[in-house]
């Protein structure tokens, strides 16, 4: 390298090299190469591939398209669920009820964790499903409103009832209904995750907190509360508070909460719109209270003696993660026997002993206390009549609808 | 630089200018340039033209996306989401400021004072990259927390107070704040600024030091007229590597900052995972990106290295 540096050579070296560079084999110069390449690209490009371009429309056939039934010839289906949210052995890597429906059908699960995220999840599902193709998944779990979505879309598939006898009947009454899924006829629920108000007794110092008011409101939590990034729990959660049914709300109710969020946002009252690392943020005490996803604190309370939670006197918000069959599926038939299988209440027991969310099954309290007496107490995991009367879901949106508070909602939190 | 590598070593003058190039291996440049070609087509120049495309559509998703030359898209985002243009730029040129001041006496050390120490400070320099970049933020939550070491010390000399006043902060914390997504910034992208330091600092021949000292340059004067110049390649490829990612970046604004610090990558990545609406994030890249592209033509014309990078 040094002993090319021109300033070096002599003069007439120089110029002999220059020459060779402009006019030889080497003339081909970086710049000229990404002048020539830009240039390329673009009369390539050109502007008739930009208008060849498009997304085809979505919603064509609702119902579903199902593929040719691959069941009964593979024993196999493929499950893709979100991560930590099935029981696992001591040993860390099997799963117990996963290998019991295997002895019990000969069906091996192809079990992967790959949901992280719903949006997310959308965006990488969209491209096969909106080509009519196979995703290579037979269930997948998605939280009711994008569920919705893909019901909305024709993406999922209808399920057949007369595969789904223990589904039928033990799904518990709470859940048997949503608007946007009547009679369940496309989904069934995994779990419920109910959205609660947790705090940290520590980081409080005897400041009471009760309600969305308090954590709105109260001045010693300036700059110490937290909300969720997730739309309806939030909204939810505010709309109670402001003595709204988010099942029943209007525009001007919606608008109405948002402008009461926005101004606790202005005066610095809230801290951050997390995802669910507000958890971190919550036992370190630099959030003294917050929105928050009850199993996650149920997991938190039994790590950090701090935390704790509270339901609003105005009730709290439960939505659901559902099993779901999207469009081409290979094993239709073998995902509704393991979607009727978690329907048994043993094998429902022996998921949320695990895994501490609201179960949708109804009868598990028995099977539960054998395994574990005080999950079967906690009425976040098996909520009582009067826990259940309190409990509201947030209605389901049109797609226009939820363009327009999506769009509100991240104003709020930023952008 | 690098294509100097390629001319023949020992050159006669006196040879004839025009030497008939030989047949064979005339395209082999050609030939070496398809993989890279393929690849850059392939994972640059198509989803650029799709995103393109996409910029100008209208639709929904029910109803699909055509392409309806809707160029109103840009100025709506524009006019919509410049704040957080404007916040992104300025974060990330403070982060490449602070990148620039605490990286170069660092680059600077391992490439003239470092002796034997000089592999070790490498490997220190290069370690946090073994970790991912999501931990690496995240630590400086634990960091930074507010009942934490840092964030008491910090208030108990009123530093809090001072940035509070300036704007950086927001009462007696550090999280959630500017200060701390510029912060977040700087250490993520320190890297990218020392190691083109070093390896043009490195190049220096020391002896032009003594040469200065020869002429009675004081040490300040010799760095101010020999080594600062001759380093600015490095100086001019580290801010370039710091700025543009800084940027685009999202991460440190999600994580350690709050409502009032979002820059233009959340909003992006809002406009196309939550909103769905996927022109107005299409514009907004490439507002981004001609942007960005603006700004650093003209700062490498400016700082006069043009054919030094």
């Amino acid at each position: 390298m040094e002993q090319y540096q021109p300033d070096r050579l002599t003069p007439a070296q120089a110029a002999a090299m220059r020459r060779s560079l402009r006019n030889g084999r080497a003339a081909m110069t970086r710049r000229s190469l990404l002048r020539a390449s830009a240039g390329g690209a673009l009369a390539a490009g050109g502007l008739g591939a930009l208008s060849a371009c498009g997304i085809p429309a979505a919603g064509k056939s609702q119902g579903g398209t199902s593929a040719q039934d691959h069941s009964a010839q593979e024993k196999v289906v493929n499950f893709s669920n979100w991560t930590e949210y099935i029981d696992v052995d001591d040993k860390g890597k099997g799963h117990p009820t996963l290998d019991t429906f295997r002895r019990r059908t000969g069906i091996t699960v192809k079990y992967t964790e790959d949901i992280n995220d719903n949006n997310e999840f959308f965006g990488k599902l969209k491209p096969q499903l909106a080509a009519g193709q196979d995703t290579g998944r037979d269930i997948i779990v998605l939280t009711d409103w994008l569920a919705a979505r893909l019901i909305r879309l024709g993406w999922v598939q209808k399920l057949d009832p007369s595969h789904l006898p223990h589904a039928y009947t033990n799904l518990s009454p709470q859940f048997r209904d949503p608007d946007w899924d009547p009679g369940r006829a496309y989904s069934y629920p995994w779990q419920g995750i109910s959205t609660v108000i947790a705090y940290n007794k520590k980081a409080l110092d005897g400041v009471e907190v009760k309600s969305v008011s308090d954590l709105l409101d109260n001045p010693k939590l300036k700059g110490r509360v937290g909300f969720l990034s997730e739309m309806r729990d939030s909204m939810g959660m505010t709309l109670l508070d402001m003595g709204k049914d988010p099942a029943k709300f209007t525009d001007d109710d919606f608008d109405a909460a948002i402008a009461r969020l926005q101004k606790a946002v202005d005066k610095g009252q809230i801290r951050r719109f997390t995802g669910n690392d507000y958890t971190s943020d919550l036992t370190k005490g630099d959030l003294a209270a917050c929105v928050a996803w009850a199993g996650d604190v149920v997991q938190l309370k039994a790590d950090s003696p701090d935390v704790d939670f509270v339901i609003p006197d105005s009730g709290y918000m439960t939505s659901t993660d559902n099993l779901c069959i999207p469009n081409k599926a290979r094993h239709k038939t073998n995902a509704e026997r393991l979607i009727d299988f978690y329907y048994e209440p043993a094998q429902a027991a022996a998921l949320a002993a695990y895994i501490n969310y609201v179960t949708p099954v109804d009868g598990v309290k028995p099977y539960l206390a054998k395994i574990d007496e005080d999950a079967a107490g906690n009425p976040l995991i098996v909520p009582d009549k009067a826990m259940q009367a309190r409990s509201h879901a947030f209605r389901s949106l049109s797609q226009k609808e939820e363009t327009t508070y999506e769009e509100k909602f991240a104003k709020l939190t930023g952008a | 630089m690098s294509t100097l590598t390629e001319a023949p070593a020992p050159l006669a003058p006196a040879e004839p200018e025009h030497k008939p190039p030989r047949k064979r291996g005339r395209f082999t440049p050609y030939w070496l340039l398809l993989p890279g070609m393929l690849w850059l087509i392939v994972f640059f120049a198509l989803p650029m033209i799709y995103q393109a495309s996409t910029s100008v559509q209208t639709g929904s998703l029910e109803d699909g996306y055509k392409v309806t030359w809707h160029f109103a898209t840009y100025w709506d985002a524009l006019g919509e989401y410049w704040p957080q243009f404007l916040r992104s730029v300025s974060y990330a040129a403070a982060a490449t400021v602070l990148c620039l001041l605490l990286g170069y006496p660092l680059a600077y050390l391992i490439a003239f004072r470092a002796g034997r120490w000089k592999n070790l400070i490498m490997i220190l320099v290069i370690a946090p990259f073994f970790t991912s970049f999501l931990i690496r933020t995240l630590a400086w939550k634990t960091i930074l927390a507010d009942s934490g070491v840092v964030v008491h010390t910090l208030n108990s000399l009123h530093v809090l107070d001072v940035t509070s006043w300036l704007g950086w902060t927001a009462g007696d914390r550090v999280l959630a704040t500017p200060l701390a997504v510029v912060c977040g910034l700087t250490y993520n992208f320190l890297p990218f600024m020392i190691l083109p330091l070093y390896t043009s600092l490195e190049r220096i021949d020391g002896r032009l030091h003594e040469a200065a000292g020869d002429l009675y340059a004081k040490p300040w004067t010799t760095f101010r007229k020999v080594t600062f110049p001759l380093s600015m390649p490095g100086v001019v490829s580290g801010t370039l590597l710091t700025f543009i990612p800084a940027a685009g970046d999202y991460v440190n604004a999600e994580l350690l900052g709050s409502t009032d610090t979002r820059m233009i990558g959340n909003v992006i990545q809002t406009q196309f995972l939550r909103i769905l609406d996927y022109p107005t994030a299409a514009a907004l890249s490439f507002i981004l990106m001609a942007g960005i592209l603006a700004m650093v033509t003209i700062y490498i014309r400016r700082s006069g290295t043009e054919d030094l990078v």
